[in-house]
Formats: C-alpha cells, structure tokens, sequence
C-alpha cells in the first residue's frame, strides 16, 4: 500500500558503502600490496620496521600525543571541576568561552601560538610544539569532563558527606570515579588527534620535528602510496585500541551530545 | 437485526504477530450510534481490533465491513472513521486551532467553512478562547479535549478512542467520562472505546464486548456482564467476585463450599461440574452464626467509604469476601446466606488439560515440546496419542531448570480454597494448574508432571 | 578564598588560550613585518588583503569555502535526513550496520578520511578537484546530520503519523505537514553543523583537492604559512575568521537557548 520508510535508508547505505567502507578496503589493499610487483606481500610493513627514522618518528608521535594527553588532563581537569561547582562558578559565559575555541580552525589556533612565540621571542620548537598541542586541544579535555561533572546528580556528594566523608574522600571516593567516563572520552578526543596530525608540527617547529602524521603525508604525496597506505593503517590500528580501551560510547556521546 | 442498522460488522478477523495469533476469528456487529466498548486486560486484542478497524493494520484474514462496505485494502485516509489516540498524537508543532483545522483543511473547504467548524468544536469541549495556544502548554485534560475535537470536527460516521482517559489522573477521569457520554448523546454517531478499566466501561457503555486472548470472551450490556458473566475471566475481570469449584446435583440445585445452594440456573445436568461466582455484596449476613446456610469466622475487615469490606473462613475451609453496610470484628462468626439469584453458574470451560502428543519411546511422551516419562505405555513409538493431566497434577517449581520445561504465570484466579493458574509456555501453550501456593503474575517457573497424573488416550480421529 | 584561587586559575587558563588571538588581532592593525613591533596604526594590512596581488587567490580560496561548504552542507542534510527516517525504522542487524558505518567517519581522525578517499579516487581514476572535495565534504558531514535529527524522530509521538493519516492525509502529505516540520529543527542545526564541520576542515581537503590548483581557505592559509611562516596578511584574514566564528557560535547559541525556553 504505501512505501516502507526504512527503505529510505537505502540511498545512504550505498553512499556509505562507497565513500566510508570501500576507501578503508581500498587502504588496507594497498597497505598490503607489494608497490613493484603488484602482488600481496607484507613488503611494506617490512620497510617500516626497517626505516629507522620512520620508526623513531612513530614512537616519538606516542610520546608527544601521550605527553599532551596527560598535560591536558592535569590542566583540564581542575578547570572542568571548578565550571562545574555553582558555589565556584556561577556564570555560563567562562564556560562557553572554554568551548569556543573548539570550533575555531586548528591551523588558524596553530599559527595564533606561533604569533604568541614570535611575540615573546621566544625560539620554535619541541616546547613551542608541546605548547601548541595543549593550547589546541585542551577544550576537547575540559568539554566532555565538564559534561560528566555538571550532569551527576548532586545527591552523591551529599549522601557521602552524610556518610562521614570529608571533601578529600568525597573527590577520590565519589566524585573522580563517577566522573571517569568522561575522562575518558577527554582522553580520546586529546589522544586521537594530537597523534594524527600533520600540519601543526610543521608550523610549529620550522620543519625541526617531524610526527607520524607528516610521515604519512609525504610518502603520499611523493608518490608512495602503498608504503602511506601501510602508515596509515599502522596508526588505524593504533586508534582502534585506544578507542576500545576508552570505551568508544563515551566518545561518541560527547563529540555530538550538544556542542553547539 | 436489519442490516442497515448495523455501521460496522467485523467477520472472521485474525491478526497475527511474528507467528502468535494475536487476534482469533473476530465476528462482531456495531449499531448506528452504540457506544461499544472493547474492555479487556493489556494484550487482548481490544487495540488490535480498534486498529484494524481504523485501517492502520491489515487483518491477516476475514473483512471489516462499513456500512456494508468491504474495507479491505482502503487506507485509513479513506475511511470516514477518525480516531482519539492514548497519548493524543497532537501535532506539536500546530496550535490548537491548526490541530482541529488539520483534517477540515485537507479536504480543502473554504476558510470561512473551517472557521466555523473550528469553533463549534472547540465549543463542544469547552474550549473556546483556546485557539492560538501551543499545544504543549495544555494540560493533560485539554490536551485530551483538543484530541477530541480534532477527531469529531471531520463528522466521521464513527469515533474511535483508544484508551484516552488512561493517562489523566482519576479525577479528571471522571469528569472526562460525564462529557464523553454527553457527547456522545449530542453527536449521536457511533463510539468505538477502547480501555482495561472495567469501571469505565461499565459506566460509558451500551454494549460491552470483553476480550481475551485476542477471542471475544462476552458480548453485552453493562448490566448483563456485571450480573451473568458467561465463565471465569469475565467474572474475575468484571467487578469483585468470589469464584469457586462447584457441582451441579440437579436443575437449580448446586453445591459448593461444602453446601447445597438452591440456584435459578438449569439445564447443565446431574453431577456436573461447574464454577461458581458470587458477588461479595450478594451475600447475606446474619449476627447469628445459625441463622444463615452456613457460617464463617471474620479475618479482616475494611472500610472503602460506602460499604465495609470482609474477609471470611467459612465453616468448610473456603475464603469468601463479603460486602456490608455494617462492620463486623475480625474474630466474630457470622452466619451467611446467598439468595437464589445471587448465584451465578457457569459450565466450566475445561475440565483438565488436553494436549496433542507422540509416543516417542516405549517409556516416554512427547507434547508441549518437551519429553515426559510415563513408565509404561502401550502404544507403538511414533503413535499420535491424547494427552490428559488433572489441573493438580501439574507441579510448578522454584528452579526453572528443575522441571521438564518452564513457563511463566499468564493468569491466576483464587477459588476459595486453591488458586487456579494459567501458565504459558515459550512456545505459548497453555498450561492450567490447580495449586495451593502462592505465586505471582508474571513469575517464571519450572513445571514437573509426575508420570502417573499423565493419562495417555488414543488421538481423535478429528 | 577558594572562589577566588578557582577563578583566577579559570581566568588564567583563559588568558592563555585567547592571548595568542588576541595578539594576532591587535598586530593586524600594524603593518611591522616582525610580531611585537608596533610601527603605528594601519589598515594597511586589511586593505593589502582585498587589494593587493594575493587578492585574486584569496578571494577564489574564500569563494571555495563557501559555496562548497553550503553544497556539502545542503547535500549532506538532504541525504542525512532522508537516512534518518530510514534508519529510524529499520531494526536488527540491518540498524546496527548502518549505524557502524556511520559512526565511522566521526571516530577516523581526518588523515585517515582523507588518504582512504585519496586512494579511493586514485583507484578509480578520478581527476580530484571541486567534486572530490564536495563528495568527501559529504562524507564526513552526513553521520553528524544523521545524529542530529535522529533525536527529533525519537521524541517525536509515533502515533502523529497515523494521526494524520485518520484525518485524512495521505502518506506523503502526513509526511510532509506532520512529520517534517516536527524534525525541521534537528535538520536546521544538522545543516549548520555541517557547514561549520565543512568551512573548518583542513586535512580531508587538502588530500583530496588534487593538484588543479583548487584551494579553500584552510589550504591557502597552510600553503602561505608553509612558504613564509607568519606572514603579515594571514594577520588580518585569522582575525576575520575568528570574528566570523564568534559571530556564528554566539547565533546559535541565542537560536538554541530560544529553543530551549520555548519548548518549556
């Protein structure tokens, strides 16, 4: 009688199936695609494990993203907790002003720490990349940790006071543990990114350092795709446990729930 | 009957779900400007019928007819029936007017038509002066009236309601139940009304049509449910009632809870089995602990504003309730009598269970989907048999693992001395149990049959 | 006491996260070469911008911004919304995949986007240009317009559908005057937030933008700053930008907490 509604799924399924599903296909072919004979081969990953530097650059980059993360959290966390305390804070313009420069272009934030360098005179760097990093994506640490905070339901904290806890033991007893989804999901969106990206550690450092990211981006751009390909899903694989290991609900929950 | 009376006529409906018969061989017929109720527990069916006939389901077999008119395949769009949704379905995004206007202006009548309309509609539930109000800053209860209005401003030829009075609070309810009732004698169409509250129905109906098990269990007016309840569930399900195990001895002679009771019912035979219901205000009470036909100690007694409510032991063991204008003291015996007419017999709808089984083994048979041992039997392995078991031969158990399948309590009756249940199995049998335990609706339980409470017959030719 | 140390390390944190913006918008008013070297005020940098040689490449970077980012965002809302009542009905096995396929995008960092789609096009042979980066513009736009009107149909009352259908209307018109305008503001903020997600990427562009010379404005600015560093004009252009965002945000956030008031 009248057209099933779920058929209507059907054009973006395809869609998905074509742009989402079949390029990580098209990647993981590639990754294990021997680039001179054609043939399957694990020739690339081989190649990687024998470049010295490109394997000093991979376990640089989890250095710097596991330096950023931890740095974020130790800034990011006070800041969430005190936002989310009406007796500390009672205006939502701090807040806002803390998720606002999530949504300001990454290159342009970049640049911005660059002009603050330049402006101390201060040399670029390994302390102006570290600098730069936890300038960008300290409000993805701040946002989802404030979230967890300002939504638990004020009654626990009551209810341990109420127990005999004093303040210390209500923080570590109830209030962290409570908070740690979303933490956790912090974690993610520091983590993922900073080990990701190209671009800023070119800015930041004048070519000196060079991350995973940019690796990746030049051997795709010199022309050795299948090599980039290998990198590429090397750092996939890399993202996907840390998602799992963080609980990728979480994540999900908080990169949508309302960032605007 | 003539026919041209009748607006509605439902022949032979089945509705199936995921392979469960939800709906099972529907036939009803609906006057020109009844108000009908279909009243039934969560699950009956009596939503099911409401929908097909609302066209927003299709029936799996049989026709609903509409003013002699096959139904069949007509989109609800096309129906002239409109309906008033549980939750009222208001479109939230429209004022009230637009809400009401909605139907009015997709049949494209002029503006000064739909105004018109509009108002008398809104009129009609009181709520003029409405027209520019969010929906979603309603109450519950005008909420409820826009529903209406918006339903009746289109002049269907019937009125559907599906629950509608469920999610308001009681008060409210009542009032709404006046208006409905008025409204329906002002509009003078054809209410179809959908609920569980057997209350409701029996004060907004002129008919009442009582569902189970997706099968129409009675068809009648208020008063001849409440007083003649045709089996078990209508009477359990109607109202308060004490229902127990009883034997016809003769015509207007039945006996139970150890006494013979004379009866105006006849025709069931001698020595029958049959259940029994009375009404607690039905019964007579008497200070004299000998005055009555027989007496009974007081366990508990509650006040429920008009009437007391009581408890008692009768002499034979039975529990019976009791209603009275006076209170007596738990501890007090009482004498009790039942009058004639307050008896109310009904043949019993089964005696044991019966079910469809194969010999599996020279010691085993199969039915309900589980394997059972018998000792002994005579028949060959692979020969379809009949299966009996007592209502008391059937053992519910605490450990789910225990028994030779599980099931889950669909339904229980207390019956003055024991409690009869209906038990569900996964594959939704149905298995009737009589017990002295206590269990709750709902409770999951291993059942066992002792191989000697199993009677193995041979299979019916039909 | 403790108000006043929590908030002075709010205000600290803050300082430092706005300081570097805010240096950049007081030196674009000063023409010096160096940042820190204040040789008067000027507009001559603003109006170099428009003006100047780098005018005409700019412009064309901005123009690409745009009209991509309103493509991608009108495609994606098309494509996300219609998805979403799909999916909203569909169940089993079938909702879960499409819903696996489409948390995809929103987990994958932007390289891994963009170098799947590049060797994607690669593959296929596809010359990479404007309709590359509006196809993977639309990738990874639609998942978020999927999950804004996705909560919109789960509010809303399954029944209005039949509703409308018993007062007469038929499937398309219920569709129509019922159920869309009840998920018109999900779709609303979906589109926006697609045009915003599509206005800032950098990554996924610059990987599928092929060698033609298209630019948008994050490719542009990287491509001077890879030259130059900090040049003097990218001085007023991020102040721009950051002005045009602050505009944006502080709109929808009046547009959201009007929402949210009416709809108590």
């Amino acid at each position: 009688m009248t057209i099933k509604r779920s058929t209507w799924a059907l054009p973006y399924m395809v869609f998905l199936i074509l742009f989402v599903a079949l390029p990580l296909v098209m990647i993981t072919v590639y990754a294990f695609t021997d680039p001179g004979g054609g043939g399957i081969s694990l020739k690339n990953f081989v190649k990687f494990a024998n470049t010295a530097e490109d394997m000093h650059t991979f376990v640089y980059s989890i250095e710097i993203a596991l330096i950023t993360t931890v740095l974020c959290l130790l800034l990011g966390y006070p800041a969430a907790w005190i936002l989310s305390r009406s007796d500390l804070n009672r205006s939502s313009v701090t807040v806002i002003l803390f998720i606002l420069p999530m949504w300001i272009n990454m290159l342009v934030r970049t640049l911005a720490t660059v002009a603050l360098f330049d402006f101390l005179k201060l040399p670029l760097g390994e302390g102006a990349l570290l600098f730069g990093m936890v300038y960008n994506f300290l409000p993805f640490m701040i946002y989802p940790i404030y979230n967890t905070l300002s939504k638990m339901d004020g009654s626990y904290v009551e209810a341990a006071q109420d127990l005999g806890a004093p303040p210390s033991k209500v923080f570590t007893k109830v209030v962290l543990p409570l908070s740690m989804p979303g933490v956790w999901s912090g974690v993610l969106m520091v983590f993922m990114p900073t080990i990701s990206t190209f671009a800023v550690a070119e800015l930041l450092t004048l070519n000196k350092v060079k991350l995973f990211g940019t690796t990746i981006q030049e051997n795709i751009n010199n022309g050795f795709w299948n090599y980039g390909s290998a990198l590429a899903l090397i750092m996939l694989v890399l993202i996907g446990i840390t998602t799992m290991l963080t609980g990728e609900d979480n994540a999900r929950e908080d990169e949508t729930g309302g960032v605007i | 009957m003539a026919d041209k009376d009748i607006i509605i006529k439902l022949e032979h409906l089945s509705k199936r779900y995921e392979g469960k018969e939800v709906l099972h061989d529907i036939n009803l017929y609906i006057r020109k400007g009844e108000f009908l109720t279909l009243l039934g527990p969560s699950g009956c069916g009596k939503s099911t019928t409401l929908r097909l006939i609302a066209g927003f389901l299709q029936p799996d077999e049989g026709r609903v007819l509409l003013s002699g008119k096959d139904m069949t395949g007509i989109p609800p769009y096309r129906r002239p029936l409109n309906t008033v949704f549980q939750r009222y379905a208001l479109f939230p995004h429209l004022d009230v007017y637009d809400n009401v206007a909605f139907g009015l202006k997709l049949q494209g009548l002029p503006e000064d038509k739909i105004d018109a309309k509009v108002r008398k509609a809104l009129k009609m539930v009181t709520l003029t002066d409405y027209e520019d109000r969010d929906v979603e800053s309603l109450s519950g209860g005008q909420q409820q009236r826009v529903a209406i209005a918006r339903a009746i401003v289109n002049q269907p030829k019937v009125l559907l309601l599906d629950e509608p009075l469920a999610a308001l609070d009681r008060k409210m309810r009542a009032d709404m139940q006046i208006e409905l009732r008025d409204m329906h004698k002002k509009l003078g169409i054809t209410f179809i009304y959908v609920t569980h509250d057997q209350e409701e129905a029996l004060t907004l109906s002129d008919t009442i049509v009582v569902m189970d098990e997706g099968r129409i269990q009675q068809i009648g007016t208020p008063a001849d449910i409440y007083n003649e309840p045709v089996n078990s569930f209508v009477a359990n399900f109607i109202g308060e009632s004490n229902i127990f195990n009883g034997t016809m001895v003769k015509d207007r002679l039945v006996s139970f809870i150890g006494h013979d009771f004379p009866c105006v019912d006849s025709g069931f035979g001698e020595q029958t089995p049959v259940d029994v219901v009375v009404r607690p205000e039905d019964v007579v009470v008497d200070k004299d602990p000998s005055a009555g036909q027989f007496s009974g100690k007081v366990t508990s007694c509650i006040f429920k504003g008009v009437h007391y409510e009581m408890l008692l032991d009768t002499d034979s063991g039975n529990e019976i309730m009791i209603q009275n204008y006076l209170a007596f003291e738990p501890g007090t015996t009482v004498g009790m009598s039942i009058p004639p007419d307050g008896i109310q017999v009904m043949k019993k709808e089964r005696l044991r269970n019966t079910f469809e089984g194969e010999i599996s083994s020279p010691e085993t048979v199969d039915f309900l989907g589980a394997t059972f041992n018998v000792g002994h039997t005579p028949f060959e392995p692979g020969t379809k048999v009949r299966v009996e078991v007592e209502f008391s031969g059937v053992n519910l158990l605490d450990d789910l693992e225990a028994g030779e399948l599980e099931g889950e309590v669909h339904s229980i009756l207390y019956k003055g001395d024991h409690y009869h249940l209906t038990v569900c199995t996964p594959d939704g049998d149905k298995i009737y149990v009589d017990t002295d335990d206590v269990w709750d609706k709902g409770d999951l339980v291993g059942i066992e049959i002792a191989p000697k409470d199993i009677k193995i017959k041979e299979a019916d030719d039909d | 006491m403790r108000k006043l140390l929590a908030q002075s390390y709010l205000w600290l944190l803050l300082l430092i996260l706005y300081s570097p913006i805010v240096i950049i918008a007081i030196f674009s008013f000063t023409e010096a070469k160096v940042m820190g070297n204040w040789s008067g005020l000027s507009f001559g940098l603003y109006s170099n911008l428009f003006n100047g040689q780098v005018s005409g490449a700019l412009v064309r970077a901005i123009e690409n911004t745009l009209s991509i980012g309103v493509l991608a965002a009108l495609l994606s809302t098309i494509l996300g919304s219609i998805a979403a009542v799909g999916i909203f009905n569909l169940k089993g096995w079938k909702k879960k995949s499409i819903t696996f396929l489409n948390d995809i995008p929103m987990l994958n960092p932007d390289i891994i986007t963009g170098i799947s789609l590049f060797i994607l096009f690669v593959a296929v042979g596809a010359r990479q240009g404007y309709v590359t980066v509006l196809l993977a513009h639309v990738s990874f736009c639609t998942p978020y317009v999927v999950l804004s009107v996705m909560p919109k149909l789960r509010q809303m009352n399954p029944n209005t559908y039949e509703a409308a259908l018993d007062l007469g209307a038929t499937p398309s018109q219920a569709l129509r005057k019922v159920i869309f305008p009840q998920i018109w503001p999900g779709v609303i903020s979906g589109f926006i937030l697609a045009f915003t997600l599509s206005i800032d990427d950098f990554a996924v562009t610059l990987f599928t933008k092929g060698n033609q010379g298209l630019e948008t404005l994050s490719t542009y600015i990287y491509a001077d700053a890879r030259k130059g560093g900090l040049t003097p004009e990218l001085r007023p252009l991020m102040t721009i930008i950051f002005l045009t965002v602050l505009l944006l945000l502080v709109i929808i956030n009046i547009r959201n907490s009007r929402l949210t008031k009416r709809n108590k």
